[in-house]
């Protein structure tokens, strides 16, 4: 069996870190090859190489047993390697066709009518369901992710890189996607697949290579190993896929929601009439499809959106209209949903992104003057309790983090500001098992410490596994809270849809 | 040894700096070349012409003052995230608000100067927050907003002077002030030997440890820096974005404002009309050199305030033009805005050495 892709003893380094350490990839003809491993692992750091975006410091990279240079992606492109990158790289206002053949027009008259064609031709062949005259703005996230992956056929690539593909997709637009990769695949494509999530691997992978800490640990075929064997591979101890959580100890009311009316941006009422009691003690879960006022409820509660009408109380203080600070001071914790636009400075170092909320009163700093050493200390304190890894320490920038360090880094804040209110918003987005597994059992560590936990997830299972209690949530409106032992996943499927529960059963 | 990767990374800021200046002067070179002169001789009496005697060195001091306050204007602007284009608007109005001050105003010495910079800074501040007031408010880009300021200060120059500050023979520009109603200091003078060195030297100087001190060392600064760098951040962690936004623009104002002090009351003892300050725009120049941290800044403008000063040298010894100093601006401007590449290569050159050297290596 030949080997398309071979990257042979691959080493980088970047300063304070080794991303790679004589990390070894062979990948097969028509094959799905997957890769394992923990945000910060260095898988993207691998994949860069081979699609040229940065240089080995030492190794081979061979394409079809000959030895190859990659400096660009141009080159690789050339090699017939292309990538669908996590963040689409899409003109919004172009065409579906234009951002296809954006940097290959051909010669000075653009023809759009043929490439179109083909493109239509391209779609049809691999099941895509893509109309090429659509604009990027009009259609929706897994759409646009096929005309990455139109965009990579087109320049005729056989060997096709995804980058955590699923990270933005719904539960059906991952079922599509898998039966894509399939019809690639049977059409003599190869296709690396780089993922954290095991399950996916399981039902679409042929072998997995599996690094951690920049080390190789193994390949596997994929259908004799268990996901718990790769994911204890992956993460180096066994890891549990169950939340051990006890009862919970409810306590007195921490957040009281009444009859909450909301504008979202399109000056409509994206949350209406919502009321919601969150205790001491108890995690309560909204679940509900991305869009369905989720996002507007907990800015109006975290202060980011005025309200229209009704209260937010928290701890027997009313915050309807307090700004933001004042919310932090009365004790809400917020996990925000975009960690790097809203949750972290990334131009900063970890010890001012520690402090960014607290900053400006003591012990941080008095009378206006920041205590650099108390900084220093209780960022380190944060960092060594959450196990935040980065190159320089406290020094280190929040950008040169990994996606899981830096959620790391915001959970290790808010937990550590001994917030009454700890609201979650996608807390585990985007992360590995282990990084998931260690985010769940500190928010379940903060409700057993008698402190409340508003949870809002777009995965039902992390809903299930956390929550005491689930609200559904559907075009803004509270559907029905259900405790979790008294619900099943169908269920409150059914209520995401907007359908609620039978009468008579409560 | 966590100190030590910290100041890494600002050494390579200063490497930068440092090769743009140097491929500056080599731009320079090729140009004096070009035109037939020779460049060590060009450069020699450019130095020369800054440097070569007390009073030169003063001169140099006092070309130095002005810029080093409107680099640190731009600066600490930037470092909110603002681009501070009205410093010559505001150098304008500081320096109207001081020239009135020392017409009309006649008090003991030391009392009068607080006075009149306190006048200065007030006048700039007022120049400095109008946009930064609109920008928080409304929204009006702070370029734009600061743009029309300066216009607005150009053409009240043009009514006040002539209506208020006349002097005897001149209608264009104001009355000479008395040098015991200046910035100059008679021992000053005296020590660098009749040259236009003022006590806003020493303001320039007290103005760079306190806005360093405040970036680096008080809740202010961090709060301006956040709302700088992130101010998504800085809003969802309850940091008031447009209250930062209107300080920022007022203390650069402030600075700028101080700017003008120096230079119509110290530097010169007039003010012309029709005439918008060029150093307000110089001062870009200077931040953008100094990386917008505060003691670059101070190099920066010292530097610049040696060509300055030494152009006019330069071009009086050797036919070199004194625009070639101008173009040598330049073209440190333009290697420090690609400046990207150099740090690149830098950075690259320190990554190099590490490996070189592993026991130096700051992996844990």
């Amino acid at each position: 069996m030949s080997h398309v892709i071979e990257m042979l003893n691959i080493r980088k380094e970047f300063p304070g870190i080794v991303a790679n350490d004589d990390i070894t990839l062979q990948v097969r003809e028509g094959e799905i090859h997957a890769i394992l491993g923990e945000n910060g692992a260095g898988k993207s750091t691998l994949m860069s190489i081979l699609f040229g975006l940065y240089h080995a410091d030492r190794g081979v990279i061979k394409v079809r047993g000959k030895e190859v240079h990659i400096h660009n992606p141009n080159d690789a492109n050339d090699l017939g390697i292309g990538m669908v990158h996590q963040h689409f790289q899409l003109v919004q206002n172009f065409t579906v066709t234009e951002n296809i053949i954006l940097g290959k027009e051909g010669g000075f008259f653009l023809d759009r009518k043929s490439a179109s064609r083909r493109i239509a031709a391209l779609s049809a062949q691999y099941g895509l369901n893509i109309d090429p005259d659509m604009v990027i703005e009009d259609i929706s996230v897994g759409m646009q992710q096929r005309v990455e992956i139109l965009k990579m056929l087109y320049r005729d690539a056989n060997i096709l890189i995804f980058d955590e593909p699923t990270a933005v997709l719904t539960p059906q637009e991952i079922v599509d996607l898998i039966q894509i990769m399939r019809n690639l695949v049977k059409e003599g494509k190869s296709i690396i697949l780089i993922t954290h999530k095991l399950a996916e691997i399981k039902e679409v992978a042929d072998r997995c290579t599996i690094i951690r800490r920049g080390k190789l640990i193994g390949v596997v075929d994929v259908d004799d190993t268990s996901v718990a064997t790769m994911a204890s591979m992956m993460v180096g101890r066994p890891v549990s896929f169950k939340v051990e959580k006890k009862p919970a100890q409810r306590g007195r009311d921490i957040l009281e929601v009444r009859d909450l009316n909301v504008l979202n941006n399109k000056r409509l009422l994206g949350v209406k009439g919502f009321s919601l009691t969150v205790k001491a003690g108890e995690i309560v879960g909204i679940a509900g499809v991305d869009g369905n006022g989720q996002s507007e409820l907990i800015e109006a509660i975290t202060g980011l959106r005025p309200i229209e009408s009704g209260s937010v109380i928290v701890d027997g203080n009313d915050i309807t209209h307090a700004d933001v600070r004042r919310r932090n001071e009365v004790g809400v914790g917020h996990i925000p949903e975009d960690r790097q636009k809203r949750g972290l400075v990334m131009s900063s170092s970890l010890a001012d992104n520690v402090a960014v909320k607290e900053y400006y009163r003591p012990p941080f700093s008095k009378r206006g003057i920041l205590d650099a050493a108390y900084l220093g200390d209780y960022a380190q304190e944060v960092i060594d309790r959450f196990d935040v890894r980065s190159g320089e320490g406290i020094y280190s920038l929040a950008g040169k983090l990994s996606g899981g360090n830096q959620q790391k880094l915001i959970v290790g804040r808010e937990i550590s500001g001994a917030s009454e209110l700890l609201i979650a918003v996608q807390p585990t987005r985007g992360l590995d098992v282990g990084a998931i597994e260690y985010i769940h059992s500190q928010l379940v560590a903060h409700r057993d410490k008698g402190y409340a936990v508003l949870l809002v997830s777009f995965e039902l299972d992390e809903i299930f596994n956390l929550s005491d209690r689930i609200a559904v949530m559907f075009g803004g409106e509270l559907v029905d809270i259900v405790k979790t032992e008294e619900t099943n996943e169908d269920e409150v499927g059914l209520m995401m849809a907007g359908i609620a529960r039978k009468e008579g059963r409560r | 040894m966590k100190k030590k990767s910290r100041r890494a990374t600002s050494s390579n800021a200063f490497l930068v700096a440092v090769s743009a200046v140097f491929l500056g002067l080599i731009g320079g070179a090729v140009l004096m070349a070009l035109i037939g002169s020779n460049p060590f001789t060009g450069f020699y009496y450019l130095f020369r012409g800054g440097l070569m005697n007390i009073e030169r060195v003063g001169n140099t001091l006092a070309t130095a003052t002005t810029l080093m306050l409107v680099g640190l204007s731009v600066a600490f602007a930037f470092k909110t995230g603002l681009f501070n284009i009205g410093a010559s608007g505001q150098m304008l109005i500081g320096g109207l608000c001081a020239t009135l001050v020392a017409h009309k105003v006649f008090l003991p010495r030391p009392l009068f100067l607080v006075v009149l910079i306190a006048s200065a800074l007030i006048g700039g501040a007022l120049w400095g927050v109008i946009p930064g007031f609109l920008k928080a408010r409304f929204n009006v880009h702070e370029v734009v907003a600061t743009i029309m300021m300066n216009w607005i200060a150009y053409w009240s120059i043009y009514y006040f002077v002539p209506a208020y500050l006349k002097g005897p023979s001149l209608e264009t520009e104001s009355a000479s002030i008395a040098v015991s109603q200046s910035l100059r200091a008679p021992w000053l003078t005296k020590l660098f030997n009749g040259s236009y060195i003022n006590y806003g030297f020493f303001i320039a100087i007290a103005a760079v440890i306190i806005i360093r001190f405040i970036l680096d060392k008080t809740t202010l600064g961090f709060g301006l820096k956040a709302v700088g760098s992130n101010r998504f951040c800085a809003e969802y962690a309850g940091i008031k974005v447009n209250r930062n936004v209107i300080i920022s623009m007022m203390i650069a104002g402030s600075l700028a404002g101080l700017a003008g002090l120096s230079f119509y009351t110290g530097y010169s003892r007039n003010m012309q009309i029709g005439v918008l300050p060029a150093q307000g725009f110089d001062g870009i120049a200077v931040a953008l050199l100094g990386a917008s941290n505060p003691l670059g800044v101070l190099f920066s403008s010292l530097f610049f305030g040696v060509l300055q000063s030494g152009k006019g040298f330069m071009n009086a010894m050797t036919s070199v033009p004194p625009e070639i100093a101008d173009s040598i601006i330049a073209v440190i401007i333009y290697f420090t805005a690609t400046s990207v590449l150099f740090q690149r290569f830098w950075d690259r050159v320190t990554r190099y050495r590490r490996s070189r050297h592993p026991e130096q290596s700051e992996e844990e």
